[in-house]
C-alpha cells in the first residue's frame, strides 16, 4: 500500500534515498536510529552536525517557500521525504522546532526583518529552537501563563518558569509566550517573544522521565532578556501567533512515523512467535487487532495526503487520537506478551530495553502536543461544530 | 490505487443521496419492515430500471455498466445510511458475484442480464440452522442421478430467501467434509420440493428465509463451475459481499453520528446544548474517529477488489472487523446521547441499532473475522 507517485515525485523520491544512503552508511552510520522518542538526550552534538549537513545539502525546511530557503514541496513531497528518512535510519532531528513550528509562524507573522534574520540559520541548521509554552499551572489549559515580560528601555525582562521544554539544553533560542497585559483578559494579555536561550537569567533543570531518560527541562527565567522588536506578531496578540503556531503542523511526519511503528510491530509478531503466545487466542485477537488498526492508520494517512492540499479536513483532525491511542495499546501488548522476561531491564542499575522504553513512553504519545481529550474538543469543535464548552 | 473517491463516484454518491432521501425515508422504511416480503416492489423497480443499481458491477457483455466495485462502494454507503430495505445486497452482492465467481460463460449470459435489468432477484444460501459460515456447516448434500443432481437439507439465514428468484444453494457430496465435496447449484425459486418461509427477524430492516430442500431435481447444467470446486466460489462471494456489508456499515455508522451531533447541538439541559459538555462531546469526537477509519478499512477492501486482487481474505475480514465495531459502537452511542426518546419505537435510534447488530453477526463476527486475519499473518 503506497503513495501514487508521478514522475516528478519519483525523481523527488530517488534523490533523497540516494543522498540520505549515502550520509547515513557512511559519515554518519552512528547515528542511525539514534535520538528519537525515549532517547532524545543521546548523540546531541553530532546530531546538531548532521542538521548541518542536512542543511548545506538543501533538505531542511524543504516545504518551506522558495524565498525563505525551502523548496516548496507539497505535503506530499513532504511525506514522501519523511518516509525515506525514516526508511534510513534517519537520527531524531534536533532541528524540527525551528523547521516545524517558529518557521512557519515567522513566515506567517513575521515582519521582513525577523524573517531575514531568523530563517536562514534554520535552514542552515546553525540555529536550534525549542518551545516555551506550558508552565507548571498551564498545561491544556494554555492561555493561563503567568510567566510575565516587561519592557525595560529596549528589552524584555522575562521573569517566571516554563515546564516540558524538549532540547532546551541545546537550543539557541526559544519562543516564549509571555504574559505581556496582566489587567487584560487572559487571551488578550500575551506576547510571543523570542529569546536567546544562552544567557544569564536563564535557568535549566532537566526533567528525568520515568524510562530515566532526560529530554524535557525546566526552564526558569529571572530576569532574561529579549529585544523589543523580537515579538512576533505584535504586543498582546500571542495567544492568536501560538495558536497558529500549532496549526503549521502538517501531518507530513505521519508516514515516516508509521514506518517505525510497522517496525515495532513487527517486533511484537516475531516475540510472540518466539515466545508461544501467538498460539493464545486472546493475544492472537490482539495482535490481529493491532494489525488492523495500523493498515487503518496508513490508509487514513495516505487519504489525508491525497486529499485537497488546502484543507486536511476530518482524516487530518483524528490523526494524532488513532495513533497516540494505537501506539500505547501496542506497548501494552508487547509487555502482556513478553510476560515475566519483560520486567527484566537490560543492563544494571536501570538501563531499559527498546521494548521498556518506548512502552512507558507511549503513555506521553496521549499527553504531549495536545492531550487525548483536547483532541477529541479539537474534533467536537472543529470536525463537528459542536459549541464550545462556557468558559 | 488511489486513496480518494474520484469525481464520478463522488457524483453517485450525490445522485443516491438525493433518490433514497426520499425513497428509503424513515417513513417508507417502517412501512417496508411491516411488510413480509420486506421492501417496497416500486421502489426495487426505480433503483433498478431508472438508476441501473442493479447494472452498476455486473459486465456489459450480460448487459450491465461494467463499473468497478469501488463505484458501487458510494452507493454501500448511502443505502446504509438510509438502512434502505431492498433485495439489493443478496441480488448483486451475494448473488450476481457468486454467478460471476464460479458461473460458466452460458450460465452468465442465462441469468446476469436479467439480475442486470432488475427482473430477477437472487440471493446464495450457504449457511445452515448450525449457524456456521465456515465450510464445516454446510450439510445438506447432493447426488447425481444420470444428467441430473439431486439436492436435500435445509438453508438457513437466507437473505431475501423466501423472495429470491433464483438461489444459489451450497451443498456437499454424500460424506465429504470441509470444502472438499461442495458444489454450487443455481436453482429456480419455483423448483419442485423446494419451500421457503421468511424468518422473522429482530433487524425488520433486512429480511432472511429458512429454505427446505426435499429431494429437489436440478439438472447439470445448474451446477456452478467444477463439481466440488464450489466451496471457493463461496469464499470468494463472501469476501466480496463482506466488503460491501463493511462500507454499508460505515454509512449506517455515519449516520448514528450525523444524528447525534444534531441532537447534541438542539438539545439542552442544565441552561446549554448538551453537545458543550465534553461527556458528550467527547463521545462524538470517538465516533468521528472511528467512522473516518472504518470508511478507509471499507475504501481499502473496495479499491482491492476493483483491481481484481486475487487474495481478498485478509483485508475483506479486517474491513468487517473493524466496521461491524464500528457501527455497533456509534448505533449504541447514539442511544445513550439520546437519552430516553432514544429508547422509544417512535425515534430511529433503534432501527440502526437493530442493523448494527444484525450486520455484525452476518458472515460471521468480529472476533471469527480477527482470527481470520491472525491466519492471513502467518501466527
Amino acid at each position: 500500500m503506497e503513495l501514487q507517485l508521478n514522475d516528478t515525485e519519483r525523481v523527488f523520491r530517488d534523490e533523497a534515498r540516494a543522498w540520505l544512503r549515502e550520509q547515513l552508511e557512511g559519515p554518519y552510520r552512528n547515528l542511525q536510529g539514534r535520538g528519537r522518542s525515549g532517547d532524545q538526550d543521546s548523540f546531541v552534538e553530532e546530531r546538531i552536525a548532521w542538521g548541518k549537513a542536512m542543511g548545506a545539502a538543501g533538505w531542511n525546511c524543504i516545504g518551506w517557500p522558495k524565498e525563505f530557503g525551502g523548496r516548496a514541496c507539497t505535503i506530499k513531497e513532504e511525506a514522501i521525504f519523511n518516509e525515506e528518512y525514516v526508511r534510513a535510519n534517519g537520527p531524531g532531528n534536533v532541528g524540527h522546532i525551528g523547521e516545524t513550528l517558529l518557521g512557519p509562524t515567522l513566515i506567517h507573522f513575521g515582519t521582513p526583518e525577523q524573517q531575514a534574520r531568523f530563517l536562514p540559520p534554520i535552514v542552515s541548521g546553525e540555529e536550534i529552537w525549542c518551545q516555551g509554552y506550558s508552565e507548571p499551572g498551564a498545561g491544556s489549559d494554555l492561555a493561563s501563563v503567568q510567566t510575565k515580560a516587561t519592557l525595560v528601555g529596549d528589552e524584555w525582562v522575562i521573569e517566571g518558569q516554563k515546564i516540558w521544554t524538549s532540547g532546551a539544553e541545546y537550543s539557541d533560542w526559544c519562543f516564549v509566550l509571555c504574559r505581556t497585559d496582566p489587567d487584560a483578559p487572559k487571551h488578550r494579555g500575551l506576547s510571543y517573544i523570542l529569546v536567546p536561550m544562552k544567557q544569564d537569567g536563564i535557568d535549566i533543570r532537566p526533567i528525568r522521565q520515568m524510562g530515566g531518560s532526560a529530554e524535557f527541562a525546566e526552564v526558569f527565567y529571572d530576569g532574561a532578556r529579549a529585544k523589543k522588536e523580537h515579538v512576533v506578531g505584535g504586543v498582546n496578540n500571542g495567544w492568536k501567533v501560538a495558536m497558529g503556531t500549532l496549526a503549521f503542523e502538517r501531518g507530513t511526519s505521519t508516514l515516516g512515523q508509521q514506518y517505525l511503528f510497522q517496525q515495532e510491530f513487527d517486533e511484537v509478531v516475531a516475540s510472540a512467535k518466539q515466545t508461544g503466545a501467538a498460539d493464545d487466542p486472546t493475544i492472537r485477537q490482539r495482535l490481529a487487532d493491532a494489525y488492523i488498526g495500523l493498515k487503518i492508520m496508513r490508509v487514513n494517512a495516505l487519504r489525508m495526503l491525497e486529499a485537497d492540499d488546502t484543507d486536511l479536513g476530518r482524516e487530518a483532525l483524528i490523526s494524532k487520537l488513532y495513533w497516540s491511542n494505537w501506539h500505547r495499546d501496542l506497548g501494552k501488548l508487547a509487555m502482556d506478551i513478553l510476560g515475566p522476561a519483560g520486567e527484566l531491564v537490560e543492563e544494571a542499575p536501570y538501563t531499559l530495553t527498546q521494548t521498556q522504553k518506548w512502552y512507558l513512553f507511549a503513555r506521553a504519545d496521549t499527553i504531549y502536543a495536545g492531550s487525548n481529550q483536547v483532541q477529541r474538543n479539537i474534533i467536537g469543535e472543529r470536525g463537528l461544530g459542536l459549541p464550545k464548552e462556557p468558559r | 490505487m488511489e486513496f480518494s473517491f474520484s469525481e464520478d463516484q463522488q457524483e453517485l454518491r450525490r445522485s443516491a443521496r438525493r433518490f433514497l432521501g426520499v425513497a428509503s425515508s424513515e417513513e417508507r422504511v417502517r412501512a417496508a419492515m411491516a411488510t413480509e416480503q420486506g421492501f417496497d416492489s416500486a421502489v426495487w423497480e426505480q433503483l433498478a430500471s431508472e438508476l441501473a443499481w442493479t447494472a452498476l458491477t455486473i459486465p456489459e457483455a450480460f448487459g450491465g455498466l461494467g463499473m468497478s466495485y469501488l463505484d458501487l462502494h458510494p452507493l454501500m454507503e448511502e443505502m446504509g445510511r438510509t438502512l434502505l430495505c431492498a433485495p439489493f445486497f443478496s441480488t448483486v452482492c451475494l448473488g450476481a458475484n457468486a454467478l460471476l465467481v464460479g458461473a460458466d460463460q452460458a450460465q452468465k449470459e442465462r441469468w446476469l442480464p436479467e439480475i442486470a435489468s432488475g427482473d430477477l432477484r437472487a440471493t446464495l444460501a450457504c449457511t445452515e440452522a448450525n449457524g456456521r459460515w465456515d465450510s464445516h456447516g454446510i450439510e445438506a448434500t447432493y447426488t447425481r442421478s444420470g444428467s441430473s443432481y439431486i439436492l436435500r437439507g435445509s438453508k438457513h439465514f437466507v437473505l431475501d430467501g423466501h423472495t429470491a428468484d433464483l438461489i444459489l444453494v451450497a451443498a456437499r457430496a454424500e460424506r465429504s467434509r470441509g470444502p472438499e465435496g461442495v458444489s454450487l447449484f443455481a436453482v429456480p425459486a419455483s423448483a419442485t420440493g423446494l419451500t421457503r418461509r421468511w424468518l422473522p427477524t429482530l433487524d425488520q430492516t433486512r429480511r432472511q428465509a429458512a429454505i427446505e430442500i426435499s429431494d429437489v431435481v436440478v439438472s447439470a447444467d445448474s451446477l456452478l463451475g467444477e463439481e466440488g470446486q464450489g466451496w471457493a466460489t463461496c469464499s470468494r462471494t463472501f469476501d466480496l459481499a463482506l466488503i460491501a456489508l463493511s462500507a454499508e456499515q460505515v454509512g449506517a455508522a455515519e449516520a448514528c453520528l450525523d444524528m447525534s451531533v444534531e441532537y447534541a447541538k438542539v438539545r439542552k439541559q442544565f441552561g446549554r446544548a448538551i453537545g458543550s459538555f465534553q461527556a458528550i462531546k467527547h463521545k462524538c469526537a470517538d465516533m468521528l474517529m472511528r467512522v473516518e477509519s472504518a470508511r478507509s478499512a471499507a475504501f481499502y477492501g473496495s479499491a482491492l477488489a476493483a483491481q481484481g486482487e486475487a487474495d481478498l481474505a485478509e483485508a475483506a475480514s479486517s474491513a468487517k472487523a473493524y466496521c461491524s465495531d464500528t457501527v455497533f459502537h456509534c448505533a449504541a452511542e447514539n442511544i445513550q446521547i439520546h437519552g430516553g426518546i432514544g429508547f422509544t419505537w417512535e425515534h430511529p435510534a433503534h432501527l440502526y441499532f437493530k442493523r448494527a447488530k444484525s450486520s455484525e453477526m452476518l458472515f460471521g463476527a468480529p472476533a471469527a473475522h480477527r482470527e481470520r486475519v491472525a491466519e492471513a499473518m502467518g501466527l
